[in-house]
């Protein structure tokens, strides 16, 4: 594959994104790239138009006839490009929409995943939370529907919710308009000033933990931590099927081989 | 794009994660979805509070009966039972007094083609040929499906179905097939065709195609009045409402009998051709919602019934003409009918049918509802009867045909499990782009009715029951 200038001064720069072709996102120069996740009916649709309004465009993800909207936007003069993933309830790929999701958030070199969560459910919703955490460490909760929540008489704890996630938490309810601006700080924060988040792993029962250390010392031999979550690779060896495991194993390692090339490339330019 | 290399690390050690993901009891997938589930309830109740959280809505009571362990088969099976009963209690007398105006109105378009001293061969072709046929679907079909589909609906639209879906998810997965393919199979009985395309909603190609082929084991409505017409003949009590009771208990047990097969069809599937193991999804129980009465008539008799009957219009019209010159063409003393017949009936003997049965089923091919019209008009063509005006005068028929509570029973099962019709089948090869898998979708049921009956009419044979 030809690597496009757009590429290189990336790869110079150490930022590995070539695998974002594979997804059909095109960035132009300078701009950030954040990921919509959530379960279906979370209002994830209308975050994504509040914050990208008209400058969007829709198509399908390659290959697969599941629809893939994109959109811009501007915030503090740089430019973010939104995505956003198909409504799933978890990560475990037992569907198509599933199987794009995982993909994206594991390999698509996020700046940002925003996870939406449902107000009025969290207790359903937060399993999707916690599994795209376990991928990835750029990871904002964004609660929407509080007015909803408000109307049940739910009472949310925020902080609280935030200390036991160990990621930004923002309350909106996107309909209003309500908490966007907070939101759009969120994403700032994280993708351009790299603040660090310590996202809260899940406590697996004993069996499940046990299974993952003997297998971790073995997938940390595969030298993939660059590219993938170890923990998350053992716990995918063990609980899924085996075409789960060629697909990661194809995008990882030829994620991996890339950088590796780019680096290298990156290396020889500068001399 | 990398090929696969089989070399592949990961795989290699995927493969070698094997004894770990067999040594468990319960399975690492479902100990790790458990944790993720236990750990976002902890967090969940940690960080919201519900102000009214003392009382639990009346719905999760609703809830923690249907979708009970103890409960909720026995209940979705009461809820079956009462549908059928109410269609079959339901559907008895309007069925007559349509018959009655629809025969009626033959008299008076016989007396017509009299008067304009038309050729007796076209008062047959069009009048005893096709309007009989159709007169016979209307009045048959009619009655049953204008009950049947509104009370169906009613339950879809007060969230049962997800229920059932919820319910039977175990039961396929022990089959190795997806717990969606429980709404497939809802939708096959309303039309097996449809049921045929919902299969779209299953993702793996596999449980899609299990799905697919076994649909058909689910009666369609096109079949639904032969079963409900022949049980409640042939059900017989001295009381007339323990006989419709008995009739919806016969009709309930072979909606049973179609779900067990389509469960040991499905596992059979996985076990030899499509083998694999099932995947798991997601069910979101949806409120229960006052149904819109309104919408539910509209959508049940414009959207089914009316849909459903003008389809089986379009092809009795047609069937009964053919059937008429069939009967009434003779190659020497034969009728061309009785002809086929008595070439088909070593075979149906076998199974516990007749020529003549069997012929109706070949026939009905286009459409399932066409089946008992064909197969009165092909009694009637050799016999002396002409007016019958209820289901007690079709039982007379049948009756002198040589029924036995063998041949009803056979006749009834081979219903329910014999081979899909035309456009289950076409939908088939459009959906799986297969020729091999539609043959397939025709062979399974064709081999499973017949050793099915075969079996049931030796051995009553045998024990010198019939």
């Amino acid at each position: 594959m030809k690597l496009k200038m757009g590429d290189r001064s990336n790869a110079l720069k150490g930022h590995g994104r070539v695998m974002r072709e594979h997804f059909g996102i095109r960035t132009t120069g300078e701009q950030y790239v954040i990921a919509l996740a959530g379960n279906p009916n979370v209002g994830k649709s209308t975050v994504f138009n509040a914050l990208t309004g008209l400058h969007q465009h829709t198509g399908n993800w390659p290959g697969k006839t599941v629809d893939n909207a994109q959109g811009t936007y501007l915030y503090r003069n740089k430019s973010f490009l939104l995505v956003d993933l198909p409504g799933t309830y978890s990560l475990l790929a037992h569907t198509v929409e599933e199987e794009i999701a995982r993909d994206f958030i594991c390999f698509g070199q996020l700046d940002a995943t925003i996870v939406v969560l449902d107000a009025t459910s969290l207790e359903r919703n937060l399993n999707l939370a916690l599994q795209v955490m376990e991928i990835s460490s750029n990871v904002i909760v964004c609660v929407n529907l509080i007015d909803e929540a408000k109307k049940k008489k739910l009472s949310i704890n925020f902080n609280e919710l935030q200390k036991e996630l160990g990621v930004p938490i923002v309350p909106t309810a996107a309909r209003n308009g309500e908490g966007l601006q907070e939101l759009q700080n969120a994403v700032f924060a994280m993708a351009v000033e790299k603040k660090k988040t310590w996202p809260k792993q899940v406590p697996y029962s004993e069996e499940v933990e046990r299974a993952v250390c003997a297998l971790l010392p073995k997938v940390e031999e595969l030298g993939l931590a660059r590219v993938i979550n170890p923990k998350w690779l053992a716990l995918r060896l063990l609980d899924s099927d085996v075409s789960f495991i060629e697909t990661i194993s194809r995008y990882a390692i030829t994620q991996n081989q890339k950088t590796v090339a780019l680096q290298q490339q990156g290396g020889e330019l500068t001399q | 794009m990398t090929t696969l290399n089989p070399m592949d690390p990961l795989l290699k050690i995927y493969s070698e994660t094997e004894s770990i993901r067999l040594s468990s009891g319960t399975p690492i997938a479902d100990r790790v979805v458990t944790d993720i589930f236990a750990y976002t309830e902890k967090l969940a109740n940690r960080v919201v509070l519900r102000e009214d959280s003392v009382q639990t809505s009346w719905k999760d009571k609703i809830d923690k009966i249907v979708i009970s362990r103890v409960f909720g088969y026995p209940l979705m099976l009461l809820l079956l039972g009462g549908v059928f009963w109410i269609t079959i209690a339901g559907a008895n007398v309007p069925s007559e007094m349509i018959a009655n105006v629809l025969f009626a109105f033959q008299d008076v378009l016989t007396q017509w083609f009299q008067l304009v001293q038309a050729p007796a061969w076209l008062h047959g072709v069009l009048v005893l040929g096709m309007y009989r046929t159709l007169a016979w679907v209307v009045a048959v079909m009619l009655p049953p499906m204008a009950i049947f589909f509104p009370l169906f609906t009613l339950l879809e639209d007060l969230g049962f179905l997800p229920r059932v879906a919820f319910n039977l998810d175990n039961m396929f997965k022990k089959a190795k097939a997806c717990g969606k393919q429980c709404l497939t199979m809802c939708m096959g009985f309303g039309c097996n065709a449809a049921g045929v395309v919902s299969a779209r909603i299953i993702d793996s190609p596999r449980e899609r195609l299990i799905a697919i082929l076994t649909n058909n084991f689910v009666p369609c409505n096109g079949r639904f009045p032969t079963l409900i017409a022949i049980a409640s003949i042939f059900m017989t009590s001295a009381l007339v409402l323990s006989q419709s009771l008995l009739a919806a208990g016969m009709i309930t047990l072979l909606v049973l009998l179609g779900v067990a097969v389509t469960f040991a069809v499905s596992w059979a599937l996985s076990k030899t051709i499509l083998k694999g193991e099932p995947s798991s999804m997601v069910l979101e129980l949806p409120p229960y919602r006052k149904p819109k009465v309104g919408a539910v008539f509209y959508r049940s008799l414009i959207d089914r019934t009316i849909f459903v009957l003008r389809r089986a219009l379009v092809v009795a019209a047609p069937a009964g003409a053919l059937t008429w010159i069939l009967a009434n063409v003779y190659i020497g003393e034969v009728s061309v009918i009785a002809y086929i017949a008595g070439v088909l009936d070593p075979i149906a003997k076998a199974v516990g049918l007749d020529g003549f049965i069997l012929m109706a089923f070949i026939l009905g091919l286009p459409a399932n509802e066409i089946v008992v019209p064909v197969l009165l008009m092909c009694y009637l063509a050799t016999g002396q009867l002409t007016e019958f005006e209820s289901l007690f005068e079709l039982k007379k028929v049948l009756l002198a045909n040589g029924w036995t509570w063998l041949t009803a029973f056979n006749t009834m099962l081979f219903a329910l499990l014999h081979w899909p019709c035309a456009t289950t089948l076409l939908s088939m090869y459009k959906e799986t782009g297969s020729k091999k898998w539609t043959f397939m979708g025709f062979m399974i049921p064709t081999v499973i009715a017949f050793s099915v009956c075969f079996i049931i009419a030796q051995a009553a044979y045998l024990l010198g029951l019939a």
